[in-house]
């Protein structure tokens, strides 16, 4: 007896809760990237401070998991670090789903290493040759290092799940339309368990976006060709282009914008919400966006 | 005394009234029909639900065996490369053998621990001592497979690095140990069943012929009960095939050929679990996941159903 007053109890505030919700605020459901999903929540947060009727709620997984759910029609945004597949396009149109596309920031994708790592400038077509399936490079001693700590010379490359925008970007630029990662690689399960590793295991090398760098963890200064000149990644050379491997971050809404959502899309390309996008370390779509 | 009443009272209630009152369907017997029917409902739900979820995997994964599928690709291609624009790849050998791989480094670490443990159980352990262990092994059966992977994680991850000199130490290794000691309460618990199952004038005979305590169990209490163990070891086995938490935190998660015990891997349940909700429905990397599924489902099954014939089979005898 007791429980069943209990449950029918709970379940009464349950309901009252979600009605409550429902009614009071509107919520977009805004979902995908990992790469932005800190961005994401931070706009979330500062908008939800000025606009109290709208509130966001964010979560990542993954630029695949953004897109599918904006197939499966689940969520109001979604967040992705690569463009959407043309077969997306078609099998979210062919659902009643018409995705349009708004690019909402830049982000220098990083090349990790560890910090006892000596290596520091790596060319495109060396990373090509240590995560490719043609690749050969499969010893740290092949490019003439050595490492402290990594006795065993191995090249642990570090990877994400092959659903990530990160990962399709990375594997577009690096290892060509064609290109295919070699077997062997930890595929991780976030931009951030990418750094956390690396910043764990002297023999890795992994790519993340640059947002996630920390002080624990050696950032690759990378190069087009073999004898290049080599740049840092950064917010500024990710603006002027000179970084190779920066990518632009979109946000899709399903049809043009209307309502709380074009409201909410153009606060986030507006100076306030770019602002807060290059606090995060990203790159923003215009500059002088915090004077 | 009521009831006596009530009856007495029925009968000249009979008596009186028309025949239309033999009908005794109150309330009592409204209820005995219900409950009869939740429970016999309750009671084949298992096989409704089984029925059912095959359907549903069979249905998921349907079109892309039909449309997409090459069977020799799926099975003989050790690249799984699912997300790719132009040619997706669906491999799943490396998956096989990784899950193939940890599965038997696991029956190597849980078999001589569980017997062994069946054994003391069974056989040397009295009184408390009995009652005690039991409930801990139950206890060990009960641990969340996400600790056991946090375990793997946190615990035998640096422990690995340091012992073996390795980079990396989410591998074979590790998520053989992790699956041993998760598979090994289980079958500890079945095959202390199938000992106990063993007549004891059997262990009677054997220790009025003279035979030592190690002589009886090697020549007569093991070959007596070797059915249940067999089922006690497969039922371990389907286990390490369904696990799929521990497994993806444990393995590195990593496509890969095994040649070492000391290689990362990457399970077929664990790619399921990591990939299936970033998936399009109804896209073809989602059908090749539920394809993945039917796979398991079937080696499950047959590895159960094996498991179960087996001990059946001892039963009767």
């Amino acid at each position: 007896m007791k429980i069943t007053t209990i449950k029918s109890t709970v379940i009464a505030g349950l309901i009252l809760t979600i009605n409550i919700s429902s009614f009071a605020r509107l919520a977009i459901q805004n979902k995908g990237s990992d790469t932005l999903v800190n961005v994401a929540q931070a706009w979330a947060e500062e908008y939800s401070k000025k606009n109290k009727n709208v509130a966001v709620a964010v979560s990542g997984g993954g630029s695949g998991t953004g897109i599918a759910a904006m197939i499966n029609g689940t969520v109001d945004i979604a967040n992705a670090s690569r463009k959407m597949k043309a077969k997306e396009i078609k099998l979210a149109k062919s659902k009643g789903q018409n995705p349009i596309e708004h690019v909402v920031g830049f982000d220098a994708l990083a090349v990790y290493v560890h910090k006892s790592n000596p290596k520091k400038n790596i060319s495109i077509p060396t990373l090509a040759r240590i995560f490719g399936r043609k690749g050969t490079v499969k010893k740290w001693s092949q490019l003439g290092i050595t490492i402290p700590g990594c006795p065993s010379d191995k090249i642990v490359a570090v990877s994400r799940q092959n659903n990530s925008g990160t990962y399709a970007y990375f594997k577009k630029i690096i290892l060509g339309k064609k290109g295919k990662y070699r077997m062997g690689t930890l595929d991780m399960h976030g931009s951030k368990d990418v750094v956390d590793l690396v910043e764990k295991t002297p023999c890795a090398i992994g790519y993340s976006g640059l947002a996630y760098a920390t002080e624990h963890v050696g950032v690759g200064c990378i190069s087009k060709s073999e004898d290049g000149n080599c740049v840092m990644p950064s917010v500024k050379t990710a603006i002027n282009k000179t970084y190779p491997i920066a990518r632009p971050l979109f946000m899709y809404t399903n049809g043009e914008p209307k309502g709380e959502i074009k409201v909410y899309l153009d606060w986030i390309k507006s100076n306030t919400g770019q602002c807060i996008i290059l606090k995060k370390g990203y790159a923003p779509i215009k500059n002088g966006v915090c004077s | 005394m009521e009831d006596l009443n009530s009856i007495s009272l029925n009968s000249q209630n009979e008596k009186n009234i028309g025949s239309d009152q033999l009908d005794q369907r109150n309330l009592d017997w409204y209820i005995d029909k219900a409950v009869s029917m939740i429970v016999f409902i309750a009671g084949i739900s298992a096989i409704i639900f089984i029925v059912g979820i095959f359907l549903f995997i069979a249905k998921e994964g349907l079109s892309f065996i039909i449309k997409d599928m090459d069977f020799t690709e799926f099975f003989t291609s050790p690249y799984w490369e699912p997300s790719d624009e132009d040619a997706p790849e669906y491999g799943i050998l490396a998956l096989i053998l990784g899950t193939a791989s940890v599965t038997g480094l696991a029956m190597l670490i849980a078999i001589p621990f569980s017997l062994g443990t069946a054994i003391y159980i069974s056989e040397f352990a009295t009184g408390r001592t009995k009652e005690f262990l039991k409930i801990l092994v139950e206890l060990l059966a009960a641990i969340p497979s996400v600790v056991w992977g946090f375990i793997g994680l946190t615990i035998m991850n640096p422990i690995i690095i340091k012992l073996f000199n390795v980079p990396v130490g989410l591998n074979i290794l590790n998520a053989g140990v992790i699956l041993g000691l998760m598979a090994a309460p289980i079958m500890t618990s079945i095959a202390e069943d199938t000992l106990k199952a063993v007549p004891d004038h059997y262990r009677e005979a054997a220790e009025a012929l003279g035979a030592t305590k190690w002589q009886m169990i090697y020549k007569v209490v093991l070959p007596a009960a070797k059915n249940g163990l067999l089922g006690a070891v497969l039922l371990g086995v389907g286990r390490g095939f369904g696990e799929t938490m521990a497994v993806l935190m444990a393995t590195g998660h990593s496509i890969n050929i095994p040649t070492s015990i000391f290689d990362s891997v990457r399970a077929l349940t664990a790619t399921i679990a990591a990939e299936l909700g970033e998936t399009a429905q109804g896209s073809e990397h989602y059908g090749a996941l539920f394809t993945i599924g039917i796979f398991l489902f079937l080696i499950t099954f047959i590895i159960n159903l094996s498991a179960d014939l087996i001990i059946r089979g001892v039963r009767k005898k």
